[in-house]
């Protein structure tokens, strides 16, 4: 199925050109909260997002690690309904800290040059999730499993 | 924004508004030549029809279900189908509406119209593509001409336009359609003329019939051809026609009727006539600087123009191109007629006799040699068959898509495949078979002692009803194990499908004949008079159509049968002195060797299996053909030989490559049905619609993708499955 043999190609492209996501954690009891994040990809398997420390989802993401990620190509038009991929991470958050967040802030700045006062600010948390799986839904309807390569 | 023009207001820059048919009429007019009077409806009418009802993406999500390459020609059918719908179902905005009906009333006012297709840059790349969209000949009264203009655009999409989807460039964003209003002009002669002969350059082309041309056009009425030579011309061949019938202007739409004897003798045109017709094509043809193809007609010795466009090679006739066979399907309800007449009254009959012959032969007797050359026999017999069946069997299935045409326009129904309700219940030979096994379950609930006997093994003696019935079964539907190929099985499969269905509640076809006669008396209602003759035959070939497109099936594998149990007997001899080896034999394998008995079969290594590959990814979902209404789920039972079918329990979902109507017995067991093949007319979607059961057609891979025992979702009102993996994924 040609769908499935450049699937892989198109997610890892989609995960390059595209910067920003739907982000949902869960929040007190387990109500859903969704908010958009800047974020960058190490592969397929790896995703890093940052926030500062006062905000509502990182007191989620302190108390339930598990998190879903969107990422889609939608232009805003009609013809998003039969052109556009969409791409849900399923996976758990954690925050990066020492030699690790270093490497983090460097990848995540080489993808977001203007957003590196941001992201090197002492209340700001850098978190990497760690994919389980993804979800991948083509031409409005079909859906694909994807496992995440390293 | 203006959505009309009349024929002599087109200026060159309104070229892409109008179409290229109706630029080159506008250019003829504007000449002088005769051509009838028309009001052009340009391409943004077309295009803030799509904007203002949003219909634009609803077409785009429909041609892009999947990828292109991957759609069958069936497949290509259902979304003309469907997109065909989306236009009858939508209304025109109450603005669009408004200017267009007003252009109309002041050009027509009452008068009888032809309502043509134009597509922007038909001269061009769908020049090569004639008849890929439609047009509708007779139209009276401004709401049917409204009506047609959005069939007109419907056709866009049609089937054959998508068949050549990538050489017409066809786009949502980008392409639209042009509409000409023209006045009809009811001659009694019509015909084409090619001012360049597609065979010889120095020569050109008339043909002629008879009223009007459509039936030329759409090859159910066979023309008289002459040949001229362009220098001189001079008449250098005539064939004559058979002349039987003619199209004429009915109520509405055109009709065939009996030619009477002295217009049946005469030649529509006269030496005279064709040189003025020919002159007339050579005009054009000088008039736009190439050789052009003309539609033309006399009215009262008057002749008068149609349309023109330019002779271009190449298109879908191009050799090695098996699309163009595709294109043949697309026939006329009077060539359709005479096809079923055929089929009926001469293929069917001869067939049956030549597989009861092959049933009746006795294989055992023959000495070797003579086996040998009755497999080749038999091989040579059922390829003939094949022919006959692409010939003659397939495309009469076509009467299906006809009637349903005719159904949706009438009806307008919210379901495009309504129709199909009306055209099942009777006389499938797959049903009769699925009614005995039905019958043989029943007996089976009925009586605990028999179905304790059969599950000990014993088959006879215990119940003389049943004992009758699966006689009968086994002499007249033979064994169910046997597929394309091979043969499985044997009576204890039987039995074991028996107990299963006897443990699960009855099937029920969904119809009942009374039900279906009520639905046709609504569907004959819409129409009077003439209308509702032609409405009632139309019907009845659908009907025709449909039970043969079930039953060919099964007259053929009857045909393979007798081929098989001859290579079957061969394989039994050579068993002997090959052992294991005879098993995988072909026919052609099997006459050698039964021939030459030093003779051994040549087998390459065999190749191991290919890595799985994309093992980490799996299917979740996918979007196929909605082919049978209703949502179900349930297990898995993927098919890959009759032994899995046999298998079958009941509420599982039937997950195959393409069903053909000798494997249809299961289906009553099961709750749902997936297969590869995509496309109304197949055989699973057939008896799915028959049960009720959801279907959905037309997924990639189905039988890899899922496997027995996943838990599958059948979605047959979208056309979706959700596939639930047995197994987790990481």
């Amino acid at each position: 199925m040609e769908e499935m043999e450049n699937l892989r190609a198109r997610l890892d492209e989609m995960l390059q050109s595209q910067r920003l996501a739907v982000l949902s954690t869960s929040g007190a009891g387990g109500a859903p909260y969704s908010n958009l994040v800047s974020f960058a990809a190490l592969g397929t398997g790896r995703l890093l997002f940052a926030t500062t420390r006062a905000t509502r989802k990182y007191a989620n993401l302190t108390a339930d690690a598990r998190v879903a990620l969107l990422i889609d190509n939608r232009r805003g038009q009609e013809a998003d309904f039969h052109e556009a991929l969409a791409a849900t991470a399923l996976g758990s958050a954690v925050e990066l800290a020492g030699e690790e967040r270093d490497r983090g802030v460097a990848a995540y700045t080489a993808k977001f040059p203007f957003l590196e006062e941001f992201v090197r600010a002492p209340s700001c948390a850098l978190f990497r999730m760690d994919v389980e799986r993804w979800i991948v839904v083509t031409r409005f309807q079909n859906v694909i499993e994807v496992s995440p390569l390293p | 924004m203006t959505y009309t023009l009349p024929l002599d207001r087109v200026e060159p820059r309104d070229r892409e508004r109008v179409g290229g048919k109706a630029y080159s009429l506008s250019r003829m007019a504007r000449e002088g030549l005769p051509v009838p009077e028309a009001l052009l409806v340009t391409a943004d009418a077309y295009r803030d029809y799509l904007r203002g009802t949003g219909i634009g993406e609803a077409i785009a999500l429909e041609i892009n279900r999947k990828i292109a390459d991957q759609m069958r020609w069936e497949e290509m059918w259902d979304a003309a189908l469907r997109i065909r719908n989306l236009f009858l179902r939508t209304p025109l905005p109450a603005g669009i509406r408004a200017e267009l009906a007003r252009a109309i009333e002041e050009s027509f006012r009452g008068v009888a119209v032809v309502v043509r297709s134009s597509a922007p840059g038909e001269d061009s790349a769908t020049a090569s593509f004639a008849g890929l969209h439609e047009s509708f000949v007779n139209v009276r009264g401004t709401d049917a001409i409204l009506d047609r203009i959005r069939l007109v655009w419907a056709s866009l999409w049609s089937d054959a336009a998508l068949l050549y989807r990538k050489e017409l460039g066809l786009d949502v964003a980008r392409s639209a359609m042009a509409v000409i209003v023209q006045e009809i002009v009811e001659g009694d002669r019509s015909g084409v003329a090619f001012s360049v002969s597609p065979e010889n350059p120095s020569q050109g082309v008339i043909e002629a019939v008879h009223g009007l041309n459509q039936g030329l056009v759409d090859g159910s009425v066979e023309p008289d051809r002459w040949v001229l030579d362009r220098g001189s011309g001079r008449i250098l061949s005539h064939r004559s026609a058979a002349r039987q019938k003619a199209l004429y202007a009915g109520d509405s739409g055109v009709e065939a009727r009996p030619l009477p004897a002295a217009l049946a003798a005469t030649p529509p045109l006269d030496p005279e006539e064709v040189l003025l017709v020919f002159r007339a094509v050579v005009d054009v043809e000088r008039f736009f600087g190439s050789p052009q193809d003309v539609e033309w007609t006399i009215r009262s010795g008057r002749l008068c123009l149609l349309q023109a466009r330019p002779i271009t090679t190449g298109g879908p006739t191009a050799a090695g191109d098996p699309r163009a066979w595709n294109l043949t399907l697309r026939r006329s309800f009077e060539n359709l007629k005479a096809l079923r007449q055929e089929v009926e009254g001469r293929w069917l009959p001869a067939m049956t006799s030549d597989a009861r012959a092959l049933a009746g032969a006795d294989l055992e007797a023959l000495s070797d040699e003579e086996l040998a050359a009755e497999i080749e026999r038999r091989q040579s017999l059922h390829a003939k068959w094949n022919d006959i069946y692409y010939a003659a069997f397939i495309p009469l299935a076509h009467g299906i898509r006809l009637f349903g045409q005719a159904y949706n326009d009438a009806l307008r129904p919210e379901d495009p495949y309504e129709f199909m309700d009306l055209l099942g219940g009777t006389e499938m030979i797959s049903l009769e078979r699925n009614r005995l096994l039905t019958r043989m379950a029943g007996r089976i609930r009925g009586n605990p002692g028999l179905a304790e006997a059969l599950r000990r093994g014993t088959l006879a003696g215990t119940d003389t009803a049943f004992d009758e019935d699966f006689e009968r079964f086994s002499r007249t539907f033979g064994d169910l194990g046997c597929g394309t190929d091979r043969c499985f099985s044997g009576q204890g499969a039987l039995v074991g499908l028996l107990l299963r269905m006897a443990a699960a509640p009855p099937a029920r076809e969904r119809f009942d004949a009374g039900q279906i006669e009520r639905r046709r008396e609504a569907f004959l209602a819409r129409f009077e008079g003439d209308a509702r003759q032609r409405a009632s035959e139309m019907l009845d070939l659908g009907r025709a159509s449909y039970r043969l497109r079930d039953n060919d099936n099964i007259h053929l594998g009857k045909i393979e049968g007798g081929l098989l149990a001859a290579v079957a007997e061969g394989k039994r001899r050579l068993s002997g002195r090959m052992g294991a080896e005879s098993r995988d034999l072909s026919a052609e394998e099997t006459a050698r060797a039964l021939r030459d008995p030093a003779w051994r079969p040549k087998r390459g290594v065999p190749r191991p299996c290919a890595e799985e590959t994309g093992a980490d990814l799996r299917v979740r979902q996918l979007r196929g053909q909605p082919a049978g209404p209703g949502i179900a789920s349930g297990p898995a039972r993927v098919i890959s030989g009759p032994e899995d079918l046999l298998e079958i329990r009941a509420g599982e979902i039937l997950v195959c490559d393409s069903i053909d109507p000798n494997m249809t017995f299961a289906v009553p067991l099961a709750a749902g049905i997936v297969e590869r093949r995509g496309g109304m007319l197949i055989h699973g979607a057939i008896i799915a619609r028959e049960y009720g059961i959801p279907c959905v057609t037309g997924i990639p891979g189905a039988a890899e993708v899922v496997r027995t025992g996943d838990r599958v979702s059948v979605d047959g009102w979208l056309g979706i499955v959700t596939i639930e993996p047995r197994l987790p994924f990481v």
